[in-house]
């Protein structure tokens, strides 16, 4: 079923420093957010980007460049794992709040 | 090529001998394990010192009987990951009994210098893209060992136990 | 509990040292990803799905209040708070920096504690039966042996790049907490027929996508042959075990293939040949470190204490907390308590920097000072006057670690999963969450009766699903999370693997699906006290198929 969509994709990395998960924005650089990084739509496209994020990892900017697919809707773009949708909101899907035992108490 | 023994860079006095060329006259050759089982009696006449070189799926065992005629037992490692040489060198010196040198090739990283020497590896070829120094500050990173080897560094137990001072005649 | 002296002292300052160095380097470009991986990895670093992630090493599981301290000094300044106990008795922390991390192992060391071979292709951080030293009718102390072993592992020169990570586990008594033959090596500490202790070597064992139960390869090893004989084992695993296939790398797999009895004999004829060498245990070193291990000033308690059993009766729900999560000791008058780290709805394993906090001085207040980390990812305090037990059940509650179900249905073993780990193919503890929210009923959990429910993110099973008497392991279908359903494992003494129910659920469907299988159980059970364990192995897998994928369409699960 997933070849009937046109196939779209991103370039994702992780900061070396931090770890934290990031996308590339074409002419730009790297933001942390999902929604600002480019789509490709087609594969050549796609692997020039990733080629060109190399020069990143040598730098020792980032780690483990790779193309990750994206469906779009209405809503706008978003991964097709569930993987990389938990990777683009930077967190646990659960509530992590375990800032006060009396929230996990009330839970 | 530098080989680095004892962390310190020296020339490299071998040559590896690619199985089909000829043994270069008067220089020390390193062969492969298949060579010399194949021109083993030609090999042994040699006036010139012989080394063998072992890929990392060769046992030493595979030399047991002709160690006596080997100057150097090359270990190879294709990928630092693979790990199966520190155990061949213990086999070489430990039951083997081998007290020629014994040489590190391949992927040797910086990392890994401290553990070969504690195993018996006397000299080693990093890759020549490496910083030589690196190996040198290696060795001297830990002072302090938990496992009995055949290097001579004091265990933590036996230096506890005041051992250290007793002849240690059984090792 | 141990203590280091000079030597161990030095040697973790080096380590850090070393680490530290490590680290500039990959900083300064000396060192790619793929040079530095390995060596983060033998530290316990990983790169993860949204951070680094840091497992520190608890060896044998035992903590001191000061060490547990300082891991909630660790979670404030270098993370969110938090930390994660494992299914090896370790913590982890999901969120350090990478430039963070030396100094974070700087402070650590000096409370004497290290994340050495947490993780990489090296021999692990030991693992022990937690409630050692404190349970009856133990042949001898598991930590006295772990500590040992801790130290002969502890950067091997010769098995520190082996085929595949591996994992050792010391018991002392005939029942098994500590899963130990699902690891590399199992250890039970045994008595020989003239009465000397030594050890029995389950060699082999291991979960993973190949699940299983490690052979005795030798029934007595004496206890002066120890190293020599571990040794000998390694040294046949690192020159035969499989390097080609990552899948089967581990020992369990050279010892199916060679035979257990064809590996005990290469692994004999190379221990015959070092056994009476250096690596022979002097007994002054077995000494020295027992000493470490002696027990705390026990006072001299009567075994029945009224005031204690009134309260146990007049207060329901400290009675309940009593049985459930505390266990006998071998003095009169004590007992071993259970902190629960699954209170409806938590993440298991998950506490607080401030619930690291209350461990500790709780531990100090009623336990010498001593706490103990069980592979089910639950706190011990090892040593509680049954007199002082309604007050520490007080505090407890005040601060949410007072749930009464160790040993039940939502008392689960659950892996980090897909919100954290990187190799995992679905999520484990929200899955976990929603189970614990539908079993939070007291009463219900007891009356189901000791369940144990292991969940894994993917078939490397972190989790134990292979070995939980309900295993939910997590699959992905074309990036969507399903998870199968395995029943009849278990991991203690009477150890077996599960057996797959049927066809996956949706992250929807297992809650309920799980909930029938129980139901079931409850159903088919001969009486109250015949466990879930028990019902299965007596009536088989077919009643449960039946009543989870039967007639009912709406169970019937969308996928496969």
């Amino acid at each position: 079923m997933a070849n009937d969509r046109p196939l779209n994709q991103m370039v994702t990395a992780q900061w070396l420093l931090g770890g934290e998960s990031i996308y590339w924005v074409a002419g730009k650089g790297w933001s942390d957010s999902f929604a600002e990084g480019t789509l490709y739509v087609d594969q050549p496209a796609a692997d020039a980007a990733l080629a060109e994020v190399q020069e990143f990892v040598k730098q020792r900017v980032v780690v483990g460049p790779y193309l990750i697919e994206v469906e779009v809707d209405k809503d706008g773009p978003k991964p097709t794992s569930a993987r990389e949708r938990i990777r683009a909101a930077h967190n646990a899907t659960f509530d992590i709040d375990h800032g006060s035992w009396t929230a996990r108490i009330a839970d | 090529m530098v080989v680095l023994r004892n962390g310190v860079p020296q020339p490299n006095e071998w040559v590896r001998v690619a199985d089909d060329a000829a043994l270069p006259e008067g220089a020390k050759a390193i062969v492969s394990l298949e060579r010399w089982q194949a021109e083993r009696e030609i090999l042994r006449q040699r006036n010139t010192a012989i080394g063998v070189s072992l890929k990392s799926d060769q046992s030493p065992l595979l030399l047991a009987d002709d160690l006596d005629h080997l100057s150097l037992v090359a270990l190879e490692f294709p990928k630092f990951t693979d790990g199966r040489a520190f155990s061949y060198a213990r086999v070489l010196r430990d039951r083997l009994g081998y007290r020629g040198e014994i040489r590190a090739v391949g992927q040797v990283l910086r990392d890994q210098y401290l553990f070969m020497t504690r195993v018996g590896i006397d000299t080693i070829e990093p890759p020549a893209e490496k910083r030589v120094e690196g190996y040198a500050e290696a060795l001297k990173e830990f002072s302090v060992f938990y496992q009995p080897t055949n290097d001579r560094r004091e265990t933590a137990l036996r230096l506890r136990h005041g051992l250290d001072k007793v002849a240690t005649a059984a090792e | 509990m141990y203590r280091y002296d000079q030597f161990d002292a030095t040697f973790v300052r080096e380590r850090t040292e070393q680490f530290r160095g490590q680290v500039a380097r990959r900083l300064a470009g000396e060192l790619t990803e793929e040079e530095f991986r390995p060596l983060r990895l033998k530290n316990g670093l990983y790169l993860q799905l949204h951070a680094y992630m840091l497992r520190v090493a608890i060896p044998y599981g035992e903590l001191s209040s000061k060490q547990m301290r300082k891991l909630a000094f660790i979670a404030r300044r270098y993370d969110k708070g938090y930390g994660h106990f494992t299914t090896r008795q370790n913590i982890q922390y999901n969120w350090p920096r990478l430039d963070d991390v030396p100094d974070l192992l700087a402070h650590l060391a000096e409370v004497e504690m290290h994340a050495i071979q947490t993780s990489g292709n090296c021999i692990r951080n030991v693992t022990a039966d937690h409630l050692a030293g404190v349970i009856p009718d133990e042949v001898d102390d598991p930590r006295v042996w772990g500590e040992i072993i801790r130290q002969w592992s502890t950067l091997h020169p010769e098995f520190s790049y082996l085929p595949r990570k591996f994992k050792i586990a010391v018991i002392g008594t005939d029942t098994d907490r500590a899963a130990m033959r699902t690891h590399d090596i199992g250890l039970k500490i045994v008595r020989n027929d003239a009465g000397e202790m030594g050890f029995a070597f389950y060699t082999g064992g291991g979960q993973g996508r190949t699940p299983i139960i490690g052979p005795l390869v030798k029934g007595f090893v004496a206890k002066e042959d120890l190293l020599s004989y571990l040794d000998a084992t390694l040294r046949v695993y690192n020159m035969h075990g499989r390097r080609d296939n990552i899948y089967k790398a581990r020992i369990k797999i050279l010892v199916q293939s060679l035979g257990a009895e064809e590996f005990g004999r290469q692994v004999e004829e190379e221990w015959l040949r070092i056994k009476d060498t250096v690596l022979k245990l002097p007994e002054a070193e077995v000494a020295r470190i027992r000493s470490y291990f002696a027990p705390p000033a026990y006072e001299t308690l009567p075994a029945y204490i009224p005031e204690f059993e009134a309260k146990k009766k007049a207060d329901a729900d400290f009675g309940r907390w009593v049985r459930a999560n505390t266990d006998v000791h071998k003095v009169d008058g004590y007992t071993a308590v259970s902190i629960s780290l699954k209170p409806v709805g938590a993440a298991p394993g998950d506490a607080t920097a401030d619930q690291m906090d209350v461990m500790a001085d709780l531990s100090d207040a009623y336990s010498f000072g001593e706490i103990r980390v069980t592979h089910r990812q639950n706190i011990v305090l090892p040593n509680v006057r049954k007199q002082d037990l309604f007050d520490l059940w007080t505090k407890l509650k005040a601060v949410g670690l007072a749930e009464p179900n160790i040993g039940f249905v939502s008392d689960i073993i659950a892996c980090p999963g897909l919100d954290y780990c990187n190799l995992a193919n679905a999520r484990s503890i929200p899955v976990a969450q929603r189970l614990s929210r539908r079993f939070s009923d007291p009463k219900r959990l007891s009356d189901i009766g000791e369940l144990r429910l292991n969940i894994s993110g993917c078939i490397n099973a972190c989790g134990h699903h292979h070995v939980g008497h309900i295993g939910i392991l997590g699959v992905d279908k074309k990036g969507e999370e399903f998870y199968q359903v395995t029943l009849g494992g278990s991991s203690a003494e009477d150890i077996s693997i599960g057996k797959i129910l049927g066809p996956a659920f949706s992250y929807d469907q297992i809650t309920d699906a799980i909930e029938t299988v129980i139901d079931t159980y409850i159903d088919l059970r001969s009486e109250p006290s015949e466990r879930f364990i028990d019902t299965y192995r007596r009536v088989g897998i077919e009643p449960f198929k039946e009543k989870v994928y039967g007639s009912s369409k709406e169970r019937r699960p969308a996928a496969e």
